[in-house]
């Protein structure tokens, strides 16, 4: 009887064996396979997007491209006007923002005692970074252009991508000074530095790296921004002077890009621009790895 | 006298920096005010439920009718869309990613991912309106192809990205000893995945979908380069009009009530984008207070 019910066991062990593994080991296989699935529609999209504005827009630039403006009269086509635009849209933000969010980075890591001050400040700069940005457009459009009389400029826009990417560089810059140790701070203390002293001797200095990953990320913003600039500093592509060009319309890149391909059905050109934005992306995101590998490298 | 002087940078350094944090707090004011002040009156003139709940919108007719249910109910489709395309992909291949891929395939595809994430969203819209519309159209045999569904689909490319680098990050943040002991265990990979990693990295890969969300909800320039831009209910094979796209689209020329009811519908977007953040940041603090004990 004994060895029977031995026999009877050693098969139910078996066919156990036989099944549960195999249906675990299928499950497992098939996982695999679908997350290898997700993951190659992910690699096909991303490159074939690049490449494909890459191909579309390589016919497209040259000299002529690069520094003619458009004009109906002498029917030519030329971004130079959305290249200056987009300068000033850049420069002119970053010089106010950068201060700005610094500052606000460094009153709430360093500064700032009440605990509900930073989790209230903190709060607000969430909502500020989650507004969509054509309501940016049109609260900077009424802010700006109509409360200030500013019109639709470059001005207002600058000032509406101000307020925009505050949030950003505070964020960035508050994240690499929590990484900044205490005991450099003390240390510094201890030698008889004040408060701001310790801080742009001592604690912005390591913290630098964060600080510009913060400035790549809004770069690259900006020249993402199509629907708030649209709003406030409208779509006029014509050569001033600084100046002048400050108090007018005009278009940065992407707006002119957006311009060109919906409102005027020029795909080719559209292209072109699309190729523009996607070297200064690439450079942008090459950039910021080479930082990020460096900060880890310390 | 030197002690004196540095004091006195002392104290005006913190003032400036005090100045500088209450900036912000200001900005989210003098927005929410403007908001709130600029879109009342239309929703009063209106009326909040003709405006919320009725379905047709004609701006500029005779009978001018504005309604916004037909928007509110195109950005709320459109955006669980794009979210039910990318999150299964993007989740998927950030676990591929994190636990399988060999290291230099994981290198390149981030480097991808990350010049995906920085592409403006007009050149998604064209590359959207140059090859997804006309794709569709002959597709499905429609006489257009600019639709709802070809806006999720860019919605779900463009918040490909955020959904990945974020998750990734969680995913590659579970420390390694909690999986090797699952395998040594016994469990197979997919157990381990589905055990261990996952439930270790749920807030991260929560945050991503949160980000994904407000991305896709705020998006304007790609959507109305492919969506059409009627005032439809939303339907999968027609032309539609976003929240976001019906501010811009009428922006430029709308004038009296029809400039405010846009004010409105700004301040309802607004509302929109409070809730989700709040929604979703009081999820986040739960996980992660689960998380900790």
């Amino acid at each position: 009887m004994i060895p029977i019910k031995t026999k009877e066991m050693l098969l139910i062990q078996r066919s156990a064996e036989k099944t549960k593994p195999n249906y675990r080991k299928w499950k497992d296989r098939l996982f695999q396979a679908s997350l290898w699935g997700a993951m190659s529609v992910c690699a096909v999209l991303t490159f074939s997007l690049i490449v494909y504005v890459a191909i579309k827009a390589v016919p497209n630039i040259n000299l002529d491209f690069l520094l003619g403006q458009p004009s109906y009269i002498e029917d030519t086509i030329g971004i130079l006007p959305a290249i200056l635009n987009t300068l000033y849209l850049l420069l002119g933000p970053l010089l106010f923002v950068v201060p700005l969010g610094v500052g606000a980075a460094i009153y709430l890591n360093e500064y700032c005692k009440s605990a509900r001050l930073v989790s209230l400040i903190e709060y607000t700069s969430d909502i500020l970074s989650g507004i969509p940005s054509i309501v940016y457009g049109l609260v900077g459009m009424l802010f700006f252009c109509q409360f200030f009389n500013l019109q639709t400029s470059i001005l207002a826009g600058a000032l509406t991508l101000v307020i925009m990417n505050i949030p950003t560089i505070m964020k960035t810059t508050r994240e690499s000074l929590k990484t900044v140790p205490n005991s450099y701070r003390e240390g510094a203390r201890a030698l008889g530095a004040g408060k701001w002293k310790t801080i742009h001797t001592v604690v912005l200095k390591s913290c630098r790296s964060g600080m510009i990953t913060g400035i790549l990320l809004t770069v690259g913003r900006i020249l993402g921004e199509s629907a708030a600039l649209l709003l406030t500093a409208g779509f006029a592509q014509v050569l001033n002077p600084i100046y002048e060009g400050m108090f007018s319309s005009g278009a940065s890149l992407s707006v002119a890009m957006y311009v060109f391909a919906k409102e005027r059905g020029e795909f080719d050109v559209a292209f072109g621009i699309a190729g523009i934005l996607l070297i200064l992306t690439l450079i942008i995101s090459v950039a910021a790895q080479i930082l990020e590998a460096r900060t880890k490298e310390r | 006298m030197k002690t004196i002087k540095n004091k006195t940078i002392e104290q005006i350094a913190s003032w400036i920096f005090f100045a500088i944090g209450m900036i912000t707090i200001l900005c989210v004011l003098v927005i929410t005010l403007y908001l709130i002040s600029s879109g009342l009156p239309a929703i009063q003139k209106i009326g909040l439920k003709e405006f919320l709940f009725s379905s047709t919108w004609n701006s500029t007719g005779s009978d001018p009718k504005f309604g916004i249910l037909p928007f509110i109910l195109t950005s709320l489709y459109g955006t669980l869309g794009a979210l039910l395309l990318a999150v299964p992909v993007g989740i998927g291949c950030a676990i591929y990613l994190s636990k399988f891929a060999p290291p230099a395939l994981k290198r390149c595809l981030l480097m991808g991912i990350q010049v995906l994430a920085g592409i403006p969203s007009v050149v998604f819209g064209l590359v959207g309106m140059v090859v997804l519309v006309p794709w569709i159209r002959s597709m499905f045999h429609l006489s257009d192809g600019a639709c709802l569904l070809s806006a999720m689909i860019v919605l779900a490319i463009m918040i490909l990205p955020s959904v990945v680098n974020v998750s990734l990050n969680a995913l590659d943040a579970v420390p390694s000893e909690y999986e090797e002991a699952s395998i040594a265990l016994g469990a197979t990979k997919l157990e381990t995945v589905r055990k261990v990693s996952f439930p270790a990295a749920r807030s991260g890969i929560l945050a991503s979908i949160i980000l994904g969300t407000g991305r896709a909800i705020g998006e304007a320039m790609a959507v109305i380069m492919v969506s059409g831009n009627v005032a439809n209910m939303p339907n999968m094979f027609q032309s539609v009009r976003f929240l976001t796209t019906a501010i811009s689209s009428e922006m430029s020329y709308a004038s009296g009530l029809q400039k405010e009811a846009l004010f409105s519908i700004a301040l309802v977007l607004f509302v929109f984008i409070l809730l989700t953040n709040t929604i979703l940041s009081k999820l986040m603090k739960e996980v992660q207070s689960n998380d900790s004990h």
